[in-house]
């Protein structure tokens, strides 16, 4: 599976609680949104990192790499 | 001789520090600086703007926003136009909000664009709403019913409004989960809210000097306070949107040399498990608060290790009447489970069923005497006769904490437990009730139970228990999703469990003892 459905379908399942494509923007901010909030962050830095082989440094954890699907896309690809 | 007049309300400390330095950094918001002189002339702009909408003394106004710059300048401006801010949390979903609005017959709402799709669909149902202004990208924002707060700010006098205003006269509601399930809006005055900050700034040894870090919500008092205070100092606030982007905050902390980190044990949980992937430690920082819920005693290694240079206060308290007490700094490894005396200039008493004081080491309930108490919940006369009981004096009430408390030979406090079902879940309180209403109306939901559970990094995690009606095709997901659109994050159940039953009392009511 491509690198943007899985990480669609990781938000719509688990922050979203739907299968909806619709409910999700690609560039809607996590924050604005209310998707992800401090306690929702590491699941998605652990999921990123497990499923993409990326390593998430402490310093990356920043609304322009993590705060959006196209911001991740973005970052993940940067880092492969 | 320069004529000298005490300070009576909270927005007389912001004046105070812009004639003191003007020029000095009150807020930096996101990275962006704002002095306190621009503190005050914004302020006194969007309180014209708001009196010119038909603002009055006594009237509410709701702001609905995250932590940014035009939610400070909406918090002073609301005081200077005479009048009681209302500040709700942007996690806050159509229902409640309207609920709020209408609780408190707002006058003026002040939002921000990004919460449009919730508010946009809100307002034509409070009838008392004068005037709606937003902040933000007005784009998709409908300009003839909505103002922009730029547009506000620019366009008004900048003639200092009269106020006429007592300290007795609100400065606040409040609102906080009650046990009914609807949330019941905390009144607090200039006196009860002057009197707390200067206590707490009192016992935390705070001075102009410092720069306090903000990553709370501002709708929470514990977040407020940190503004009020700093203003109250002439100190500088760094204020940030959430602790969800770590290493955003953890640079800022280094930048503006932070030297006070407010958080809350979930924030704490989430450094630990950052510092032990890759050592942290902030030197600036000389002073860190815990509240909301306990700090792990097994926190306080590595917390020092993070912050070498730092003092860590535990305190405890509740919106009623802001904080109740703290533990000496000096203490917290003599006493790592105490969170230590009622703060400066206020009283506690450990009460026993017939009203009489506990002796050291019999859990009693936690009374509160002070001028930080709160006058009551607003339009709920009998709900605040349940918390505020006749005191010493006359006609004085001192507040009844609900919470089980043991005192020790020094005088120092010990939480045992809450005497209602209240769950304490990522430092918020949580009515059961409120949940169970939610999950109670979705179809093909016949029975629901919601509990709390120990959690290590949530303090309580929520628990629901489900019973679905026998030809349902309802499912967990199908829940979920509903609870995350009609709830704010932290009151989404952690867990779900779906039972054929759930167990009754001889009185047929759902018996929440043995739910685990």
């Amino acid at each position: 599976m491509e690198l943007e459905t899985q990480l669609r379908n990781f938000i719509l399942e688990n922050y979203l609680f739907t299968d909806d494509q619709s409910a999700l923007n690609n560039s809607d901010s996590f924050l604005d949104k209310g998707i992800i909030d401090s306690t929702g962050i590491l699941e998605l830095i652990f999921f990123i990192e497990e499923k993409f082989n990326v390593k998430v440094e402490d310093e990356e954890m920043v609304p322009e790499n993590l705060d959006s699907v196209d911001n991740v896309v973005k970052y993940v690809k940067s880092k492969s | 001789m320069e004529k000298i007049t005490p300070q009576r309300l909270l927005i007389e400390g912001l004046f105070l520090s812009a004639r003191k330095s003007p020029d000095k950094i009150a807020i930096v918001a996101e990275g962006e600086s704002y002095t306190y002189a621009q503190l005050r002339d914004s302020v006194v702009r969007l309180a014209n703007g708001m009196i010119k909408d038909g603002f009055k003394r006594g009237d509410r106004c709701v702001i609905y926003m995250d932590n940014t710059w035009p939610c400070v300048v909406s918090i002073y401006a609301t005081q200077l136009a005479g009048g009681v801010f209302v500040v709700v949390n942007p996690q806050t979903k159509k229902d409640k909000l309207e609920y709020i609005l209408n609780d408190c017959s707002t006058t003026i709402l002040i939002t921000d664009a990004h919460l449009h799709t919730v508010f946009s669909e809100v307002i034509g149902n409070v009838k008392s709403l004068k005037s709606v202004i937003s902040s933000g990208d007005m784009k998709n924002i409908d300009t003839d019913s909505i103002k922009g707060f730029e547009d506000v700010i620019k366009s008004s006098d900048t003639k200092m409004p009269v106020i006429s205003n007592l300290a007795i006269d609100l400065a606040a509601l409040i609102y906080t989960s009650g046990s009914t399930g609807d949330p019941k809006g905390v009144m607090h005055t200039h006196l009860s809210m002057g009197f707390a900050l200067n206590s707490l700034i009192e016992y935390l040894r705070l001075s102009d000097q410092d720069r306090i870090l903000l990553v709370l919500p501002l709708a929470f008092d514990y977040g407020l306070y940190q503004l009020l205070m700093s203003v109250q100092l002439t100190a500088t606030l760094v204020l940030e949107r959430s602790f969800t982007y770590p290493a955003q905050i953890f640079k800022r902390i280094v930048d503006e040399k932070v030297t006070v980190f407010p958080a809350v044990p979930t924030i704490f949980s989430m450094m630990l498990s950052m510092h032990a992937r890759n050592p942290l430690s902030f030197p600036s920082i000389t002073r860190v608060t815990n509240t909301a819920a306990s700090l792990p005693p097994e926190y306080i290694a590595s917390l020092n290790e993070i912050f070498p240079n730092a003092l860590i206060f535990k305190m405890y308290g509740l919106t009623e009447c802001k904080r109740v007490c703290y533990l000496e700094p000096e203490k917290l490894n003599e006493k790592p489970s105490s969170v230590g005396k009622a703060i400066p200039g206020t009283e506690v008493f450990i009460l026993d069923d017939n009203g009489n004081q506990v002796s050291p080491g019999q859990t009693g309930m936690l009374y509160v005497r002070g001028p930080h108490v709160m006058l009551g919940y607003w339009g709920q006369e009998s709900l605040s006769d349940d918390v505020l009981v006749d005191g010493l004096l006359p006609g004085e009430k001192i507040l009844c904490t609900k919470d089980w408390f043991k005192i020790d030979e020094d005088g120092d406090l010990y939480f045992q437990g809450r005497s209602d079902d209240i769950i304490k879940t990522r430092g918020e309180k949580v009515s059961p009730i409120e949940v169970e209403n939610v999950i109670h109306g979705i179809k093909g939901v016949k029975e629901t139970a919601v509990i709390g559970v120990e959690d290590e990094m949530f303090g309580q995690a929520i628990k629901c228990f489900v019973v679905l009606d026998p030809d349902s095709d309802t499912t967990l997901m199908d829940i979920k999703k509903i609870c995350t659109n009609k709830l704010e994050n932290f009151m989404v159940p952690k867990y779900f469990e779906i039972v054929t039953e759930l167990e009754k009392t001889n009185t047929g009511k759902i018996s929440k003892k043995g739910m685990s």
